[in-house]
């Protein structure tokens, strides 16, 4: 679906609440968002544990269901934007099946799809070239390092061009050195899809580098602190982290999270 | 194959005091044959062993433990589909596969008959449970990362299951039919113990000991033994074939640091 | 409550709904001859089944015709295979994770032995020790030990391996020997190994001595109840040693969880 067809508002979250159980052992764990997400964004959900960063990105996905206010995806409802496969998900870990090789990993959404099977080969290995794992593609995922395979869940969210990109933690796992990497090719990626990307990070320098706008959140209840904008341009080499303007903003969105988070 | 030297070292080892022993010895070939004696039984009776092996495996093993392997497989997908059935028969099952289910052969041959068919019963009743238990296992095994993710595709239940449920269910489901193998192998004997018509594993090892005509008792144990291990490592090989991808199986694995 | 609620209902109504269908099944498959009046039915009903089996446990201890006698029997040869199998498979799980040797050469017989239908050499143990005067309780006891060794051995094995590296890397910065390494981490490590294995050969060890008592005509025992049974006819009496069997099978799992589960009290909660 071309960028240009769909509606210029990708997500709007107006007064959203979850709330967990029931009786007495109820957990808030979202309460009152307010958020709108426009095309071609791409957004860092930052928070400490428990701020509900998470909950907020499954709840897009039609992961969790809010028990309150509302939410608006592609202009539906959360369930009939993911009937419509209206996004691609990344999980903190690969989740890949160790029973397909890659290629065959990557294909998993296009056969739920029912494309055929030429039409999911050359997605197939379009996107992982997007990712730069063309030379991979016959081989099994614990033959993989982390990184290289959570590189192929990448280029599994994107085979079947989905309007939006949801990604929790995707690199979490990762040594310091592989994330660098990683990052520097998620943003080349989306600058050449412009896809509108939602992302969950606990790290600073993460949010910062790759986001336009970084929203800020804290804990019990999960709620919005702050949201800041981060227009440090398309290019971004990863020099650009000792910019004293990268700096500013990390200083900012520092402040935001400790003022959200009373600390001791 | 450098891991077998060693037991197959010992193995032979074994076998070559068993049969010094013997010899030296003179120990009464009633009380325990040499190896050799014993193979000179196993080739002096083949006509009778070929026959036995017929009506016990041929004809009770193999049906019993494809139809009770199958139904445990079937109810056990059926038993997937509703947590409520799934709390419910899964304890039932699991204490049913603990009971003495050979106990039921003679109940089996008053229904089917002395023939073949109530040895394949007991079979099937014997390997049922375990299949039918980790069938349920296995279906349950995918973690809650893998079934979001299918969720986000908007899967169907019927393409969750086929692209992972099963597949990541196979583990566990070998691992029944390979206890399976060996559970419908001894029902069937056993249940020839009970009575039989006149050829059978199970027949010529309770009538021949009875005889203490111990030669063919040990050429007929030899065939069960032979057919056992034939029946798992068969198995075994299909399972790794099928299987590869699991983490026991891939090469350098933790499990050889001590 | 809700919880334990959640967790019996289901078995409850599934038992039910089997009792249903036996009941239906039994009425059915009956019906030509008859079925509550006839005396030898091919299904009897649950409740004849329960008629038989309350008669056999009502008779006095010691006549040849009280299920509690004949179960009794096969308890004992059970137990005493158990004991005899218990001893020699930890011992020998031991040998097997301190000897390399040992475990390369012995370890994959073992394995590969459990294919073996080890039951098949019942009648021949039976006969063979009978004939060097050893009859009665230790044939059968012999064969229950044989095919309960082999979920003890291979349970404790693993369970004395499930320590990880960096547990006993940590052994080995205190400079601890060899037995304190075993019984300070090997040992307790190996119990929530253990105890699966020894539900299984406890069970194992119950269908060893049933099926060693049938080679013989043994006249006391369960499985020697069970061939008389078969052979007369005796239907309701067939089905009543089955469900005593059964019963033992579950009160033999039931000693070894409720040994079990003294255990973990004493480890303050978790095995």
């Amino acid at each position: 679906m071309p960028a240009g067809d769909l509606d210029p508002v990708a997500v709007i979250a107006n007064g959203l609440s979850l709330t967990f159980g029931s009786g007495p052992e109820v957990t808030p764990a979202l309460e009152g968002i307010d958020l709108t997400i426009l095309r071609g964004e791409f957004v860092s959900l930052i928070g400490p544990s428990g701020c509900g960063k998470t909950t907020l990105l499954r709840a897009i996905a039609d992961l969790e269901r809010p028990t309150g206010g509302t939410l608006v995806v592609n202009g539906l409802t959360p369930e009939l934007a993911r009937r419509q496969r209206a996004y691609g998900y990344v999980f903190q870990a690969p989740a890949l099946y160790p029973w397909r090789n890659v290629e065959r990993n990557v294909m998993l959404p296009l056969e739920i799809m029912g494309l055929s099977r030429a039409e999911r080969r050359e997605r197939a290995q379009r996107n992982l070239q997007l990712v730069g794992l063309s030379d991979v593609a016959r081989r099994f995922p614990w033959q993989l390092s982390g990184g290289m395979q959570q590189r192929v869940s990448i280029a599994r969210a994107l085979s079947f061009e989905p309007s939006l990109l949801l990604m929790d933690e995707p690199f979490g796992a990762l040594d310091e050195i592989t994330r660098d990497g990683l990052n520097l090719h998620l943003h080349e990626l989306w600058r050449t899809t412009g896809m509108t990307t939602v992302f969950v990070t606990h790290s600073i320098p993460e949010a910062v580098y790759l986001s336009t706008r970084i929203v800020v959140m804290s804990p019990r209840p999960g709620r919005i602190v702050e949201v800041i904008d981060c227009d440090l341009g398309a290019e971004r080499p990863l020099e650009i982290r000792d910019t004293p303007e990268f700096t500013a903003i990390g200083s900012r969105v520092r402040h935001a999270l400790h003022a959200g988070t009373p600390h001791a | 194959m450098r891991a077998a030297g060693a037991p197959i070292a010992f193995g032979l080892i074994v076998l070559g005091l068993w049969q010094a022993a013997c010899t030296a010895f003179h120990i009464p070939r009633i009380l325990l044959p040499a190896p050799t004696a014993i193979v000179a039984a196993f080739g002096g009776n083949l006509p009778l062993l070929g026959a036995d092996f017929v009506q016990t495996v041929l004809r009770s093993v193999l049906p019993g433990f494809a139809l009770g392997s199958g139904a445990g497989f079937i109810v056990g997908l059926a038993v997937d589909a509703s947590p409520f059935l799934r709390r419910g028969v899964l304890p039932v099952a699991s204490l049913a596969g603990a009971l003495p289910i050979v106990g039921i052969a003679p109940i089996m041959v008053m229904w089917f008959g002395f023939d073949w068919q109530s040895k394949a019963a007991v079979a099937a009743v014997m390997t049922f449970f375990p299949m039918l238990v980790n069938t349920v296992a296995g279906l349950e095994a995918p973690g809650a990362m893998e079934r979001d993710l299918l969720r986000s595709y908007s899967a169907s239940p019927w393409q969750t299951l086929e692209k992972l449920r099963l597949p990541a269910a196979l583990p566990y489901i070998f691992t029944a039919l390979k206890l399976d193998t060996t559970l419908a192998l001894i029902g069937a004997i056993v249940a020839e113990f009970f009575g039989t018509p006149t050829v059978g594993m199970g027949f010529r090892i309770s009538t021949e000991a009875a005889r203490l005509d111990l030669d063919v008792v040990w050429a007929e144990t030899l065939v069960a033994a032979i057919t056992g291990s034939a029946l798992f490592f068969g198995l075994a090989y299909l399972e790794r074939l099928v299987t590869f991808w699991r983490p026991a199986f891939q090469s350098g694995s933790e499990k050889e640091m001590r | 409550m809700r919880e334990a609620l959640r967790r019996t209902l289901p078995v409850i109504v599934v038992v039910a709904a089997l009792l249903a269908v036996w009941y239906a099944a039994a009425l059915v498959v009956d019906a030509p001859q008859g079925a509550l009046a006839e005396k030898r039915p091919l299904l009897p009903t649950p409740q004849q089944v329960a008629g038989a089996l309350l008669a056999g446990i009502l008779q006095p201890p010691t006549s040849p015709r009280s299920l509690i006698y004949h179960a009794g029997v096969t308890a004992a040869s059970a137990a005493a295979g158990f004991a005899l199998a218990f001893v020699l498979g930890i011992g020998l799980a031991i040998a097997i994770v301190n000897v390399r040797l040992l475990d390369r050469s012995l370890m994959p017989w073992i394995i590969a032995s459990q294919t073996v239908p080890a039951l098949a050499v019942a009648p021949m143990v039976v006969v063979v020790l009978g004939n060097i005067g050893l009859t009665g309780l230790v044939p059968k006891a012999l064969i229950a030990a044989w095919l309960s060794f082999f979920p003890i051995v291979t349970s404790m094995v693993a369970g004395l391996r499930s320590p990880e590296r960096i547990q006993l890397d940590l052994l080995r910065t205190y400079s601890a020997g060899g037995w304190d390494v075993f019984a300070q981490l090997r040992w307790p490590a190996s119990m929530s190994f253990l105890f699966p294995g020894m539900k299984v050969a406890a069970t194992l060890a119950v269908v060893g001595a049933i099926v060693a008592e049938l080679p013989t005509g043994a006249q006391a025992g369960l499985g020697a109840r069970l061939l008389a049974a078969s052979y007369y006819g005796q239907t309701l009496q067939l089905w009543a040693a089955l469900v005593m069997a059964s019963l033992l099978a579950v009160v033999v799992v039931g000693v070894v969880d409720g040994a079990r589960g003294v255990l973990v009290r004493v480890r303050g909660g978790r095995l």
